[in-house]
């Protein structure tokens, strides 16, 4: 069956014609070849294909685009403002939490959700929190510590917002 | 991915009308039947996309306790801070399952009515009762390592796979069901059925039927609760074993207690007898272990889960200790 959504995308309105069984995932890359989004298992089970949707993170592999219908979505591609990349994207490159790169658009849009979720602001929270995205090279470690340092950050300009747990 | 009609609909009545045409499937979240219908395992003519109904709200209850619709997230639900507070076993029992990502999609439905995840009812070809009535079962000569060992049959011994329905057992949640005539209440204890000979039949839920709330009873002052789950790995993985243990005290007697069992049981699985035998008693090692003892008694397993049935006692154990322990605020 065809069926028209209209999406926010990054920013920008889309009126598309699509088959009901397109997922988001496909939508994005096969569509309208916003290829940043990764597609590792397509059954929800390691995260590369997470995206935002109305500001939250989620599996674009396991979404229709038609029940996302009128909602908005950012992908890895509309995270940054303007010329300057978005805090998570800098943590990312200086502290090297990345080998072949695949999982870290999932890794970063997963992050970026992360941070406005009531997790406890510890390690262990963070460890859990970041549990719906696998790495197969195992950038672990240097994922932690990047997003570690944006909450840390993240602290010291909004004390407030950092407390609530 | 099969063809289907998508319809939106925004009213029960749609729903309730659209279900009832032949092939005819209700999506929520789309978690779980999205992974489905990819697998070619669930094959639907028409999607019902009811996310627009208004079944997204967490309410108190007149007569206490709280009635939580069925569109709310699995992630609304687990963070909410009234059921952090006074339920905490169901948000521990939720976070522990999926991953963010999926719980901020997923809804309480949904959960409650999420396939098995056993692997033969997923490959899509092996003789599988549950998928294809009459074919048999593989896990019962095949492996079977996931599998349950409480309430099976041998047309299946699938486990179901959800942490939250086994805290909503212990908490002698009830199911609340609209589509039909009556509006109806079912006790999630009577909500799934047990495999038998009609493996296929997993719920009391009829056609035209949908799942609007789940009603939450209210817990007395004083009540303690633990959800433990073991799995393989420490996140991001269903249960081998999971225990809610919910412990009404008066000062340091257990009144009343209930026990649910998960990854181990066909459906979310309560323990009567042993439950009895902390009714009005002094929390103690040797009766949590007599009480652990009791609630395995039933088991069945095969070669390759017989682990579980020792596992499942150990956790029963280390939950009831951890659950008297902690002091509801
Ligand atoms: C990789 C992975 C790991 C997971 N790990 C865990 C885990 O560890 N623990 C755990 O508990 N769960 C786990 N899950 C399962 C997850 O919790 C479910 O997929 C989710 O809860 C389903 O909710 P949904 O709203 O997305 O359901 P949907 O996919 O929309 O629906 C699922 C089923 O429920 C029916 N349905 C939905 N809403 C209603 C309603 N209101 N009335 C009647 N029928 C309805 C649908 O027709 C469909 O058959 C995991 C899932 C994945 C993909
Ligand atoms: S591709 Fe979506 S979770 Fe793996
Ligand atoms: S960097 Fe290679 S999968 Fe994560």
């Amino acid at each position: 069956m065809e069926l028209t959504v209209t999406l926010e995308i990054n920013e920008k309105k889309h009126v598309l014609t699509l088959d009901s069984r397109t997922t988001l995932l496909d939508l994005l890359r096969e569509e309208l070849h916003l290829t940043g989004t990764k597609k590792g298992c397509d059954h929800g089970q390691c995260g590369t294909c997470t995206i935002l949707l109305d500001g939250k993170r989620v599996n674009s592999c396991l979404i229709l685009a038609a029940s996302a219908d009128q909602k908005s979505i950012t992908t890895i591609e509309g995270l940054s403002s303007s010329n300057s990349l978005h805090p998570l994207q800098k943590a990312f490159i200086s502290h090297d939490a990345l080998q072949c790169g695949y999982c870290t658009p999932g890794q970063i849009l997963s992050a970026a959700g992360f941070l406005n979720e009531p997790w406890e602001r510890t390690t262990e929270g963070i460890k859990e929190g970041m549990s719906g995205n696998l790495c197969r090279c195992g950038a672990y470690p240097n994922i932690l510590t990047a997003v570690q340092e944006v909450l840390e950050n993240q602290k010291l300009l909004n004390p407030q917002k950092a407390s609530h747990s | 991915m099969k063809p289907f009609r998508y319809h939106r609909i925004k009213t029960l009545q749609e729903a309730s009308h659209l279900t009832q045409e032949p092939g005819a499937v209700i999506l929520a979240g789309g978690t779980n039947l999205i992974d489905m219908m990819r697998l070619e395992i669930m094959n639907p003519a028409a999607v019902v996309d009811i996310q627009s109904l208004p079944l997204n709200q967490i309410e108190t209850l007149p007569s206490g306790g709280f009635r939580i619709g069925s569109l709310v997230r699995n992630s609304d639900l687990a963070f909410h801070p009234s059921i952090q507070k006074e339920y905490p076993v169901l948000s521990q029992a939720i976070l522990s399952g999926a991953s963010p990502q999926i719980r901020n999609q997923a809804t309480v439905g949904g959960n409650l009515m999420q396939r098995t995840r056993c692997t033969y009812f997923r490959d899509g070809i092996s003789p599988c009762s549950k998928r294809n009535p009459g074919t048999g079962c593989s896990a019962e000569h095949g492996y079977h390592r996931s599998h349950a060992v409480l309430g099976i049959s041998d047309s299946c011994s699938a486990t179901h796979p959800s942490d939250m329905c086994v805290a909503l057992a212990a908490l002698d949640a009830q199911i609340v069901l609209e589509g039909k005539k009556e509006k109806r209440t079912v006790p999630i204890t009577e909500f799934y059925l047990l495999p038998q000979n009609t493996p296929w039949k997993e719920t009391a839920l009829e056609p035209a039927e949908i799942i609007t709330a789940v009603d939450l009873p209210e817990l007395p002052e004083g009540t303690r609760t633990c959800y433990l789950k073991v799995r393989d790995r420490s996140s991001y993985e269903f249960a081998l074993v999971s225990a809610a243990v919910v412990l009404e005290f008066n000062q340091n007697q257990i009144q009343k207690a209930r026990i649910a069992l998960g990854g181990i049981a066909v459906k979310p699985w309560r323990v009567p007898e042993a439950e009895k035998l902390l009714h009005h008693s002094t929390p103690s090692k040797k009766l949590f272990q007599t009480c652990a003892e009791t609630a395995l008694k039933g088991a069945k397993p095969k070669k390759d889960n017989e682990f579980k049935v020792e596992l499942a006692k150990r956790v029963i154990l280390h939950a009831l200790s951890l659950a008297s322990k902690t002091k509801k605020e």
